[in-house]
C-alpha cells in the first residue's frame, strides 16, 4: 500500500511530527514527535492519563489529531477515507478488552476482515486463520465462541485476528491490563515471539519485563508529552528525568 | 498431610421430586400456603362457569341459531361464518389462492426458523424479494388469475396481509432511521429525528384517517389509489418510527469497543453495521422488537374505522346480522382467541430465538 511513487521509502513505519490533540479544552497530546523504523519494537509507558493510549490510537484514526502530521507506511493520515482505510489495512490493533465479536466463532472473527476488506477467498482466509491460531496455540478453539474462552485465550485470538490481515505494524493498547495474573504470561509469550520474528510493534504496557526483553526503545510519557526515550537498559538503570525516576520507583519497588 | 475425600451423599428425600417442589413453591410457610389455597379456590369458582359455558353447555353443530338450545356458547355461529371470518368477501372458488400464499409463507418462515435446514441465505432472499410478488399476484390476480379487488379482501387473511406487510416494510425502514439518528452527519440525523418524533407524536387512528380521508383530497382529480394500499403505507410509516427507537436502544447497548475493533480491522461503515453491530444489536432487541411486532399485529384492527373488514370488524359485522343477534360474546371470544394464538406463538418463538442465539458471556468490555 506504500505510496512509493510520490514519497520515497524513508524506512520509517510510523512518523509523527508535531502532533497535538485536544478533548474539548483538555490538551491531551502536546507536540508529539516520534519516528518508528520498520521492524522496530517500541514500548510506551507512563502514568494513567498521560496520553499514551490516545497517541497510538491516533495512528489508525480511532482518535483524530487536530494538529501536526502522522504518516503511516508512507501514507499521510488525513480526512480522506481512502487513506484511512489503507492505513487501517496495514495496521493491526490489540485492545485492552480484546473486543472480539461475541456473535461470531473464533474462526469467523479471524476471517471476517480478510474476506470483506481484502477480498480473499474464504477457503484461503480460513487456512491463514488456522495457521495464526496455531501460532498463538489455540487451533482447537476455532469453532468456539469468544464467550467460552478465558481472558488469555481471547486476547490470543485477538492477536491472531489482527495478524490475519497481514499487517505491517501492530499496535498494542495495554494488552494484558484486563487479564488475571496467571494469564498474562501466555499473552506475553505470543507477543515476544512476534517481536522476535521482526514485526514492527508499538506497545502501551506496564510489563517492564517485556520491555527489557524485546524493546528496542522505551518511551516514557506524562501529561501528554514524551518525557524521555531510551534503549531499555539505559532507561531502567539510568533514567534521566526526575518524572521518569519517580514513575519507575513507583512501579518497580514492590 | 493428606485429606480424605468425603463421600458425596444424595440430598434429603423431602427436598427433591414433586413433594420437594410443592414444599418449596406452594407451601413455603403460612403466607404461601394461604395464598396457594385462596388462588386454588378462586380458580375453581371462576373457571367452573367458564368451562360450563364454553364446553359443557355449548352447541357445536347445526346450521342456524335454532341449533343452539343448550344455553351455553353457540359455536354454530362461528362455524357457519368461518369462511367469511377467514377470507372476507373473497370469491369462494378462489380462496385456494389465499390458502396457497399463506401456506407458502408459513413454509418459508418454518424453513428459516428450523436451524438444521440448509441454504438459509437463498431462502431468505426468496422470501424477501420474490415471495411478495408471488403473493401479490395470487391475492390480487392477473396473469390468467381472476382479479379480486382489495375491497373484497377481509377477515383473518386481511389482518395477516396488514401485519406481514407492516412488519416487513417497517423493520428495514426503522433500522435505517435508527442508523440515521445516530449518524455523524447533521442533516441525516436531524431528518431522522424529525421523522421519528412526528410519527410517534400522532395516534395510529389519525394516520389511518389521514391516509383514507385526507390524502385523496390532496391528490389531483382522477388519481386514486387503493384504500388498502394507503392503509398499508400509513401503518408501515407509522410503525417504522417505533421500530427505529427499538433499534436505537439496541445499537446503544453495543460497547464502543465493537465499533473500534471493526474500524481497526478496516471495515467500512456498512460492513461494520451489517456484519458486526446490527447482528448483535438485533439479538439484544428481540424482546422489544417482538413486543412492537405484537403491538403492530393487534393495531391492525384499527383499520375498522376506515371501513376495511379485518378479522375484528368482519366478526363485529356478523354479530349485527339479524340471523345471529345475541351471539356477540362468541364472536369476540373467537377473535380474542385467534389474536392470542398468533401473539403467543410470536412470543414463544422469540424466547426460543433468544436462547438459541446466546453465545456465552459476551465481551467483557
Amino acid at each position: 500500500m506504500t505510496d512509493t511513487a510520490t514519497r520515497p521509502d524513508t524506512g520509517l513505519m510510523v512518523e509523527m511530527r508535531g502532533v497535538n490533540k485536544w478533548y474539548g479544552e483538555f490538551h491531551v497530546l502536546k507536540n508529539i514527535n516520534l519516528q518508528v523504523k520498520r521492524g522496530e519494537r517500541i514500548v510506551i509507558c507512563g502514568p494513567s492519563g498521560s496520553g499514551k493510549s490516545t497517541m497510538i490510537r491516533c495512528i489508525n484514526r480511532l482518535e483524530e489529531h487536530q494538529k501536526g502530521e502522522i504518516i503511516v507506511n508512507g501514507v499521510p493520515l488525513t480526512h480522506d477515507v481512502k487513506k484511512i482505510e489503507a492505513i487501517r489495512k496495514d495496521t493491526g490493533m490489540v485492545f485492552q478488552h480484546f473486543n472480539l465479536f461475541p456473535h461470531l466463532t473464533v474462526l469467523e472473527n479471524c476471517v471476517l476482515a480478510p474476506i470483506w476488506v481484502k477480498k480473499i477467498p474464504r477457503r484461503e482466509a480460513e487456512a491463514t486463520a488456522m495457521r495464526y491460531l496455531e501460532r498463538v496455540k489455540i487451533p482447537d478453539q476455532a469453532k468456539k465462541f469468544p464467550g467460552q474462552l478465558s481472558g488469555g485465550q481471547q486476547q490470543r485470538v485477538a492477536i491472531a485476528r489482527s495478524l490475519c490481515m497481514n499487517p505491517d505494524v501492530m499496535l498494542f493498547d495495554e494488552p494484558t491490563s484486563a487479564l488475571d495474573p496467571e494469564m498474562i504470561k501466555e499473552v506475553l509469550d505470543v507477543m515476544v515471539e512476534l517481536a522476535q520474528e521482526g514485526m514492527t510493534m508499538l506497545c502501551v504496557t506496564h510489563e517492564m519485563g517485556f520491555a527489557k526483553t524485546v524493546a528496542d526503545r522505551v518511551i516514557f510519557m506524562a501529561d501528554g508529552q514524551i518525557i524521555e526515550e531510551n534503549e531499555p537498559h539505559e532507561f531502567f538503570n539510568n533514567p534521566q528525568h526526575e518524572r521518569t525516576q519517580l514513575f519507575l520507583s513507583q512501579i518497580l519497588n514492590h | 498431610m493428606k485429606y480424605e475425600n468425603q463421600p458425596t451423599l444424595p440430598p434429603p428425600a423431602n427436598t427433591i421430586g414433586v413433594i420437594g417442589w410443592a414444599r418449596k413453591h406452594l407451601f413455603h410457610g403460612p403466607l404461601s400456603t394461604l395464598s396457594t389455597l385462596l388462588l386454588a379456590y378462586l380458580a375453581v369458582v371462576l373457571l367452573g362457569p367458564l368451562i360450563q359455558w364454553a364446553f359443557i353447555d355449548a352447541n357445536w353443530v347445526g346450521d342456524s341459531r335454532e341449533a343452539c338450545t343448550a344455553g351455553g356458547a353457540c359455536w354454530v355461529f362461528i362455524e357457519q361464518r368461518l369462511g367469511q371470518f377467514l377470507y372476507g368477501f373473497y370469491p369462494g372458488d378462489q380462496t385456494w389462492r389465499l390458502n396457497l400464499s399463506f401456506v407458502l409463507l408459513l413454509g418459508l418462515i418454518l424453513w428459516l426458523a428450523i436451524p438444521k435446514l440448509p441454504a438459509k441465505t437463498w431462502v431468505a432472499g426468496f422470501t424477501l424479494l420474490v415471495y411478495p410478488f408471488i403473493a401479490f399476484l395470487l391475492l390480487r390476480g392477473g396473469l390468467g388469475l381472476e382479479p379480486v379487488e382489495t375491497h373484497k379482501w377481509g377477515g383473518l387473511s386481511l389482518t395477516l396481509v396488514l401485519a406481514v406487510v407492516g412488519i416487513v416494510a417497517s423493520l428495514p425502514l426503522g433500522i435505517l432511521l435508527a442508523l440515521g439518528r445516530r449518524s455523524d452527519m447533521p442533516i441525516v440525523r436531524t431528518l431522522s429525528v424529525i421523522y421519528i418524533e412526528v410519527w410517534r407524536g400522532v395516534p395510529l387512528i389519525t394516520v389511518l384517517f389521514m391516509a383514507s380521508v385526507m390524502l385523496p383530497l390532496f391528490l389531483p382529480e382522477g388519481v386514486n389509489f387503493d384504500k388498502l394500499l394507503r392503509a398499508l403505507i400509513g401503518i408501515a410509516l407509522f410503525q417504522a418510527a417505533y421500530m427505529a427507537e427499538v433499534v436505537r436502544g439496541g445499537l446503544q447497548a453495543i460497547p464502543k469497543g465493537q465499533y473500534e475493533a471493526a474500524d481497526a480491522l478496516g471495515l467500512g461503515y456498512w460492513q461494520k453495521m451489517i456484519l458486526i453491530i446490527l447482528p448483535q444489536a438485533l439479538k439484544l432487541m428481540i424482546p422489544a422488537l417482538v413486543n412492537t411486532i405484537i403491538d403492530l399485529f393487534k393495531d391492525t384492527s384499527l383499520v375498522l374505522i376506515i371501513g376495511l373488514f379485518d378479522l375484528l370488524s368482519i366478526v363485529q359485522a356478523a354479530t349485527n346480522d339479524p340471523k345471529w343477534i345475541g351471539y356477540a360474546t362468541e364472536g369476540y371470544v373467537f377473535v380474542a382467541l385467534t389474536y392470542w394464538i398468533f401473539c403467543f406463538s410470536m412470543s414463544r418463538y422469540s424466547l426460543y430465538l433468544e436462547k438459541r442465539l446466546h453465545t456465552g458471556h459476551g465481551n467483557r468490555a
